[in-house]
């Protein structure tokens, strides 16, 4: 079961830039306390690309975004299996801490959730809890995060703003932003334009485009059309199982699983 | 706009500087984890304080009753602590009858208002009415007590010219009108919670609004409003200013609300006076009214958690 | 209209049916407004009755046995200084018991105990708050009839109820906010000092407010644990006697003769109206804050 995904994960790359893997995860399951979400997952996740996760919805997608940075145990009764190593060390071992992975595994979540505080404090968040203190270096931090989300100019002249000020669009904008003032890694997305309207969707759309050359990005999605738009690589998930993971351009034309081909085709989900 | 892709070269590198702070931040790490420790002694602290309450309660409750026998505490019919007679019967009579005159007021009131702000009054009205009634919750006690004195009574007096200058029926009512808002706002909360799909039901068959109130929310609600009415009644039992200024100092083994009485709480008060020297019987016998007040109340409290909890369970 | 009652008894029985509802709507109303009725009647007596005796001469004045003489100078500055000392307590307390409670407590019989307590001892009588201290400050602890004592007895009276008003104010705390701060790899401290209580922060300052005007007005526990009457200095230290302004109060109602009352009202009227202060801004501040999320 292990090697099918990998060989085929394998098979259709021949581009040398995705040898690298950030994640390489192997046997992973999981359970919300007697109830088993994910089961046996094995897959490697490029370096520097954007994958896609689709699935229908309750299918463990969420679930296995949120097990990359281990934020899935903020519920108290999840218990896991099996290894996710991140550029080699396994995110499960003990004498890891969580805030270091998170610190280089970021995300961003389903509904815009900015701090009630300035546009600049949000982002400044994340600097300061790891001890960045010198404003001279906070206001660099900050342009250029804004910058590199690509909201800087929308929001330069009103840096000292409430961030809830700002539209829907904006705010998830501006989310990104908060999450490459520390730039991390990876970025996780949980359906980060569920909440959005189409232009800000698209908006965020380029933006990850733009965002793949530094970062490695997986992004949780219910919209078929986006993961087939902004993605390199895609991942179908069914009932807690990866049922298939490919380019994403073999992906959406021609699947090897019928489930895979159901789905796509709309005829369940 | 500038493109990501500048942000390769970056003149700061941010986990570069997370790094330099990592032994720092390791240290901090570390002390936090003494954070729960400290956080749950606080939280202990208030079981403490259940603790010493009844520690100290018993600790001299204890004392009294090496002095005065049980039997004669719950049985004998005269509180005359001055004169050696430890009846403390008369001192719960007084409670009760304050008790009863205040609910048989905050009860057909607080339950009506109750109606009126879920079933009739719309939201604005309901914006003014309820903060307004939420005031007479923060009147001070001693306040009321004032008032029934200087205004309820003498009233009162036009109307029952044998009326004491001191009486439980003034002291009650006022009781009862403090303890309205406690009753309105948690029968309120209760009628809320009522599903509207209920109503709705029932009006589409063509039901009056009080037809509504009475056939359909008050039944759906009633556990709640009769956790409300629990929990005043123990509000009752412990209100001490308004008894102690109003209903008078003279324990009378009476039910006649004409007459002046005097109530657990009030002789604490009165026990505990500056002329009262700590180790005396009296001292002591104002800890054995004290646990019996407490045991009083806490068990309205909770037979109401017990019937409030039961209520959610319903939907 | 159908076949068990005709047209005209079900149209008679309709308007009956309508008739009884108009009636319960205004007995219903008239009902609500007895309570505000009486509030009003109780504000219009006490400041017919008070503000004739309402001077710079009362407010600045200590007590003294002759009604034209008395003064709530001592009341004001006693009951100033029981909230210096009952303000940190019970805040300190109060919020870091919410705080474990909403935060680390994990889900456990322990827990819930602790949880069910603190509901139990917010509907204790303030009375029996009184004996509490009164044996333990006053005498065990050897603090006699002292600022102190009174001070700490207060501190616990309010502190359930400044614990429930923060636990709420936490509680409303949107998940989503702690997840964006664990997500950038912040620790649990890290997010309640720098997310979730600035966050709460209005809701639990309303709460406290609140909970201090309830410790301002009231009398029983202060009575007990031996706040003076008649005192004609200020206290000097923690350990010196004190009185406050329900204490002043109460001590004019109790005497007799026709000008007492009147100097009563006065002293209520100066009571309400810093209970109303506190009351506006905990409201200004609730206002200012709603619209947060």
């Amino acid at each position: 079961m292990n090697t099918t995904h990998v060989l085929k994960t394998e098979q259709v790359k021949p581009n040398p830039k995705e040898e690298k893997n950030v994640f390489e995860i192997a046997g992973l399951n999981l359970w919300y306390g007697n109830d088993q979400a994910l089961y046996d997952i094995n897959m490697n996740i490029p370096e520097n690309q954007i994958t896609a996760i689709i699935g229908p919805s309750g299918c463990g997608k969420s679930t296995f975004l949120k097990t990359l940075n281990r934020m899935v145990e903020m519920v108290p009764t999840v218990k896991t299996s099996g290894t996710i190593k991140y550029k080699g060390t396994n995110i499960f071992d003990p004498k890891r801490n969580v805030e270091d992975l998170r610190t280089h595994v970021g995300m961003v979540f389903q509904k815009p959730n900015p701090f009630p505080k300035s546009i600049y404090d949000n982002i400044a968040y994340g600097p300061r809890i790891h001890g960045i203190k010198k404003k001279k270096d906070l206001d660099e931090i900050v342009e250029k995060s804004l910058r590199g989300a690509a909201i800087w100019d929308e929001v330069k002249d009103r840096l000292d703003e409430n961030a809830y000020g700002l539209s829907g669009g904006q705010q998830q904008r501006l989310c990104i932003a908060r999450c490459l003032a520390i730039e991390p890694d990876v970025i996780l997305m949980d359906e980060p334009t569920s909440a959005l309207d189409p232009i800000s969707t698209l908006k965020v759309e380029e933006l990850v485009q733009e965002l793949k050359e530094n970062y490695s990005i997986i992004i949780v999605t219910h919209n078929m059309q986006q993961a087939a738009r902004v993605s390199d690589k895609t991942a179908f998930f069914l009932n807690g199982e990866l049922v298939e993971f490919s380019d994403t351009n073999t992906l959406f034309s021609n699947p090897e699983d019928q489930r895979t081909e159901d789905y796509i085709t709309g005829r369940f989900g | 706009m500038e493109s990501a892709g500048s942000l390769k070269k970056k003149p700061l590198d941010v986990q570069e500087k997370i790094r330099e702070n990592k032994e720092k931040q390791k240290m901090f790490r570390k002390l936090e984890k003494l954070v729960p420790v400290f956080l749950f002694l606080s939280a202990a602290f208030s079981v403490m304080t259940t603790l010493g309450i009844l520690f100290t309660l018993l600790k001299e409750a204890v004392g009294f009753f090496s002095v005065v026998p049980v039997k004669e505490f719950f049985f004998n019919t005269s509180w005359k602590p001055w004169s050696g007679s430890f009846g403390v019967l008369p001192l719960i009579t007084g409670t009760l009858l304050i008790t009863f005159i205040a609910i048989s007021v905050a009860l057909p009131l607080g339950i009506a208002a109750a109606i009126f702000l879920s079933e009739y009054a719309n939201s604005r009205v309901r914006k003014v009415i309820k903060p307004t009634l939420e005031v007479l919750a923060g009147i001070p006690t001693v306040v009321y007590g004032f008032f029934a004195l200087t205004f309820v009574t003498p009233i009162l007096e036009k109307f029952i010219p044998e009326l004491q200058i001191f009486n439980a029926l003034s002291a009650g009512i006022v009781v009862g009108i403090m303890i309205i808002p406690m009753v309105a706002s948690l029968s309120e909360d209760a009628m809320n919670a009522v599903p509207n799909s209920l109503r709705e039901g029932a009006l589409a068959m063509g039901s009056t609004k009080f037809e509504v109130a009475m056939k359909v929310v008050l039944p759906a609600a009633f556990s709640g409003v009769v956790a409300s009415v629990v929990l005043a009644i123990s509000r009752a039992i412990g209100e001490t200013m308004i008894v102690t200024i109003a209903a008078g100092q003279s324990p009378n083994f009476t039910f006649d609300p004409t007459m002046s009485i005097q109530t657990l709480t009030a002789f604490i008060v009165q026990g505990t006076s500056g002329d009262t020297t700590y180790g005396s019987t009296i001292y002591y016998s104002v800890y054995a009214v004290g646990i019996t007040l407490f045991v009083f109340t806490l068990a309205m409290n909770l037979l109401a958690q017990y019937i409030a909890r039961r209520f959610r369970e319903e939907y | 209209m159908n076949g068990f009652m005709s047209k005209e008894q079900w149209k008679k029985r309709l308007n009956r049916r309508i008739l009884v509802n108009r009636i319960f709507y205004i007995l219903f109303f008239a009902a609500t407004t007895i309570g505000l009725i009486f509030l009003a009647m109780l504000l219009y007596r006490v400041l017919t009755q008070g503000l004739g005796c309402l001077n710079m001469d009362f407010i600045k004045g200590f007590p003294a046995p002759y009604p034209d003489e008395a003064g709530i100078y001592a009341g004001i500055v006693g009951s100033i200084y029981l909230i210096a000392i009952v303000a940190p307590v019970s805040l300190v307390l109060g919020v870091s018991t919410a705080i474990y409670l909403e935060e680390y407590a994990p889900k456990n019989r322990i827990s819930r105990f602790i949880q069910s307590n603190i509901q139990n001892l917010a509907g204790v009588p303030s009375i029996v708050f009184g004996l509490l201290g009164l044996t333990f400050f006053v005498y065990m602890m050897g603090f006699g009839y002292s600022l102190l004592a009174g001070g700490l007895t207060m501190s616990l009276l309010v502190l359930p109820i400044i614990v429930v008003a923060a636990q709420e104010a936490i509680r409303s705390v949107p998940n989503e906010l702690k997840e964006a701060s664990y997500g950038m790899g912040a620790t649990k401290w890290q997010t309640i000092v720098r997310v979730v209580l600035p966050a709460s922060v209005p809701g639990i300052l309303t709460g406290s407010i609140l909970a201090l005007s309830r410790a301002i007005g009231e009398t029983a526990p202060l009575l007990i644990v031996g706040a003076a009457a008649a005192i004609y200095t200020l206290p000097d230290s923690v350990f010196g006697p004190y009185t406050a302004m329900p204490i002043q109060i109460y001590s004019w109602i109790s005497r007799p003769g026709e000008e007492w009352p009147l100097v009563a009202a006065a002293g209520i009227i100066v009571l309400l109206a810093v209970l109303l202060l506190m009351n506006a801004v905990a409201v200004i501040i609730r206002n200012k804050f709603q619209k947060r999320y």
